[in-house]
C-alpha cells in the first residue's frame, strides 16, 4: 500500500531545491504550496554537480549548498514539516549524497522523519535493487522515472520497481521552462499505463496554466519544478508568497 | 569501501565494485545502443581494419619508443625509454579514442558529435575527427581551461568546431562534463558523446580503454625488441586515467612489470588544493561512474587543483579505481612545481617538451630511476607535447 495519495484530480507535486534562499524559508515555501493545493512535495537536496538539471535549479543548488544545506538539514525539514501537514513527502536526490550518508540510514532516518518516498535522479533501474530493497523494508516508496526514449522493456522494468507513482519526464533534456510542451509526452503516459496501474506524474517544463490544464489530460498529476524555483530567486523575502500565487495561476 | 556503497548491486560494465552506469533514464537507451553497437564492431574485421588504417595513415603509429640517454645518465638509475604518443596527430594520445569512436558514431548513423575538453587535447582531437568525417562538432570547456589552453581553443575553432565556455562550478574539466550530459540529455537522438577519458557509464570505460590499449601492445614489443625483457616499471600520469590504462593494460598480467600511476599533487594536500584521489578520495558516484572521487563528508564534489588541466579532475576511472584497491597499479602523486621541474629537464636534456600532465609522469621517473638498478628498464609515457602549455609556462617559468 503506496503512502503517496493524490487528493486533487489532477495532483499537483511541487518540486523544491531545499535550502534556497534558507532552510526558514524553503519551510514556509513548502507549507505555503500545501495550503495553495499540492498533493506531493519533493524535498530537492542541492548537489553540486546536477547533470540533469538545467540553469534555473543548478543556481539555486549553488545557493542552497553556499549555506551548508546537507541531506540532514533536508531530512530535519521533513520531519518538521511532516508535524504539520499529511502531504506526500519526497526525498529528490543525486544519488552521491545519498550513497556517502549511507543508504540504510537515509531509509531509517528518512521513515522516521515521515518521509513517504525518494526518488534518485541517477540511479536506474538496473543499480537499484538494494536499494529498493533497503527502502522497502522502511515501508518507503521508491519513485523511478521513465523517458520518451525508454523502450517498451525499460519501461515495464521502471514500472515494477516503482512504488507511490511513475515519474514520466516530458522530453529528452534537463529540467526548465519551455515554451511548447512536445508530443512525447502524452504517448509515454500510454506506453507506461500498459505496464502499470500506479498514478503517472509528468514533469519537465511546465510552467502555466495551458500547460497544466493539457498535462493533466493524460496525466493523474503534474509536476512543477523549475518554475516554482524560479519564482523563489525572483521574488527574495516574499518566496511564499509567490510560490502560492503561482499554484493558484496554474490550477486556473 | 563504506558499507553504504556496498550495498549498491553490481551490473555489467564493472571492474571489481567499480564503475556501473549512474545516468538519467533518458541517456539510457543510448548507452545500450552504444554497447551493442560497440559489441558488434570489436567482432567485425571490416571496423577494425578501418581502424587501424586511420590508426596508421591517419594518427601516425606506431609512435617510436625512444631511448632517452642523457636522461638515464644524469638519473644514474634504471634504463628510461620513452613512448613517444606526443608525436600523434593533434599531439597526444586522444586521437586514438577519437578516432575509434567516429567510427562508431557514424555505424550509427549520428552526425552530431559533443565532447568535453580539459586541456584541450581531446576537444582538438574531437574537432579534428570530426573534420575529417564530415559531422557537426560541439566542444564544451570550462572557462578557466579556455583561458590556460587559449592555443589550443583557437585550433578547435580552425578545424570547424564550435566551443562553448562553461561557466559553473570551476569552470574546469568536471563543469565541461556537466554541460556535454546536458546537451546529451537534450539531444541524445541525434548526437554521440564522445568522452575523452576511462570515464562515465559503462559502455565507455571499456570503450575508451580498447582504443588505447595500441599504446601498450605496441610499447610491449617494442621493449622486448630494443632489451629482450620486459620494463621493470612503466609510469604515465592519471586524470581519468585513459593513456595510462592504455600503456597499462598489455602488461596487466605480467605480475613483475610494476605499474604506476601519477596524480596531479597541485600545491598541497587539503581538499581542493590537487587533484590525487589517492590522498582521501572515497568512493562516491559521479558523472554516471561509481569510482573513488574527491568529495566532502556530505558527499557534494570538490574543487580540485592542478596546474595542467587535463589532470584536474575529482574522479578516477573506475578500472584504475580497481587496480588500486587490488594493488595491481601504484598511486602516487606529483606537485606543480615538480612537473614544470620535470617539464624543463626533460626539454633541456632531450630535446623533447611534454605537456604539463606527461611532465607529471616525469617527475616521477626522476624520483624513482636514480634508487634503481642499471640493469632496470623503465618505460615513462609521454602522452602528450607541451606547445599547448607555453602560455602557462610563460607565466611560471623565467628563463
Amino acid at each position: 500500500m503506496s503512502r503517496i495519495y493524490f487528493q486533487h484530480t489532477p495532483g499537483l507535486v511541487v518540486y523544491v531545491t531545499c535550502g534556497d534562499p534558507n532552510i526558514a524559508a524553503t519551510r514556509q515555501i513548502v507549507l505555503g504550496a500545501i495550503e495553495a493545493g499540492a498533493d506531493v512535495i519533493e524535498l530537492g537536496v542541492p548537489f553540486s554537480d546536477p547533470v540533469a538539471d538545467g540553469l534555473v535549479i543548478q543556481r539555486a543548488s549553488e545557493r542552497a549548498l553556499k549555506n551548508g544545506t546537507s541531506l540532514e538539514d533536508v531530512l530535519h525539514l521533513a520531519r518538521d514539516i511532516r508535524k504539520q501537514s499529511s502531504a506526500g513527502l519526497v526525498i529528490f536526490s543525486y544519488l552521491n549524497p545519498i550513497m556517502r550518508f549511507g543508504v540504510e540510514r537515509f531509509a531509517g532516518e528518512a521513515a522516521d522523519a515521515g518521509v513517504d518516498a525518494a526518488l534518485v535522479t541517477d540511479l536506474t533501474v538496473e543499480e537499484a535493487d538494494d536499494y529498493r530493497r533497503i527502502m522497502k523494508a522502511h515501508k518507503l516508496d521508491t519513485i523511478f522515472l521513465a523517458a520518451p526514449t525508454s523502450t517498451d522493456k525499460r519501461l515495464k522494468k521502471i514500472a515494477e520497481a516503482s512504488s507511490g507513482f511513475v515519474y514520466a519526464v516530458s522530453r529528452t533534456g534537463v529540467t526548465g521552462m519551455q515554451k511548447q510542451l512536445p508530443t512525447d509526452a502524452k504517448d509515454l503516459v500510454r506506453r507506461i499505463r500498459k505496464y502499470t496501474k500506479l498514478p503517472v506524474a509528468v514533469g519537465f517544463g511546465i510552467s502555466n496554466a495551458a500547460q497544466f490544464a493539457e498535462v493533466s489530460a493524460f496525466a493523474d498529476a503534474v509536476v512543477v519544478g523549475s518554475a516554482i524555483v524560479q519564482a523563489v530567486e525572483q521574488n527574495p523575502g516574499r518566496e511564499p508568497e509567490a510560490v502560492t500565487a503561482l499554484i493558484r495561476s496554474l490550477k486556473g | 569501501m563504506s558499507s553504504a556503497a556496498k550495498k549498491i548491486q553490481p551490473i555489467a560494465g564493472r571492474f571489481g565494485a567499480y564503475g556501473g552506469r549512474y545516468i538519467p533514464e533518458t541517456l539510457m537507451a543510448a548507452l545500450e545502443e552504444l554497447e551493442r553497437e560497440y559489441a558488434k564492431a570489436r567482432r567485425d574485421k571490416k571496423f577494425r581494419d578501418e581502424f587501424a588504417h586511420l590508426l596508421k595513415n591517419y594518427a601516425g603509429r606506431p609512435t617510436p619508443l625512444f631511448f632517452a640517454r642523457r636522461l638515464t645518465e644524469k638519473l644514474g638509475g634504471a634504463k628510461i625509454y620513452l613512448k613517444r604518443e606526443d608525436l600523434l596527430h593533434t599531439g597526444a594520445h586522444k586521437i586514438n579514442n577519437c578516432l575509434g569512436q567516429a567510427l562508431l558514431a557514424r555505424r550509427m548513423g549520428k552526425h552530431r558529435i559533443i565532447a568535453e575538453t580539459g586541456a584541450g587535447q581531446h576537444g582538438v582531437a574531437t574537432a579534428t575527427v570530426c573534420a575529417l568525417f564530415g559531422f557537426e562538432c560541439v566542444i564544451y570547456m570550462g572557462t578557466e581551461d579556455m583561458r590556460r589552453q587559449e592555443l589550443n581553443v583557437f585550433r578547435m575553432k580552425l578545424l570547424g568546431a564550435e566551443v562553448r565556455g562553461v561557466d559553473s562550478g570551476s569552470k574546469t574539466l568536471k563543469d565541461a562534463i556537466n554541460e556535454a550530459m546536458r546537451d546529451w540529455v537534450t539531444n541524445v537522438r541525434t548526437t554521440h558523446y564522445l568522452l575523452g577519458s576511462v570515464l562515465g557509464a559503462h559502455p565507455y570505460p571499456t570503450m575508451v580503454r580498447d582504443f588505447h590499449s595500441v599504446i601498450g601492445r605496441e610499447a610491449r614489443a617494442q621493449i622486448l625488441k630494443a632489451e629482450g625483457k620486459l620494463p621493470s616499471t612503466i609510469i604515465a600520469c592519471v586524470g581519468g586515467g585513459s593513456n595510462a590504462i592504455g600503456i597499462f593494460h598489455q602488461f596487466l598480467g605480467d605480475k613483475r612489470v610494476k605499474l604506476i600511476g601519477v596524480e596531479a599533487g597541485g600545491r598541497g594536500h587539503e581538499l581542493g588544493e590537487h587533484a590525487a584521489r589517492s590522498w582521501g578520495g572515497s568512493p562516491g558516484v559521479l558523472q554516471g561512474a561509481y569510482s573513488y572521487v574527491l568529495q566532502d563528508s556530505h558527499g557534494q564534489i570538490a574543487l580540485t587543483h592542478s596546474i595542467s588541466a587535463g589532470l584536474d579532475y575529482p574522479m578516477l576511472g573506475p578500472e584504475h579505481a580497481a587496480l588500486f584497491d587490488s594493488k595491481r597499479a601504484e598511486y602516487v602523486a606529483a606537485s606543480d612545481q615538480e612537473a614544470l621541474d620535470a617539464l624543463t629537464t626533460l626539454s633541456r636534456l632531450e630535446g623533447i617538451i611534454p605537456a604539463l600532465e606527461s611532465a607529471h609522469a616525469v617527475a616521477e621517473c626522476i624520483k624513482r630511476a636514480p634508487k634503481m638498478k642499471k640493469s632496470d628498464v623503465v618505460i615513462v609515457n609521454i602522452s602528450g607535447r607541451g606547445d599547448k602549455d607555453i602560455g602557462i609556462l610563460r607565466e611560471n617559468l623565467s628563463l
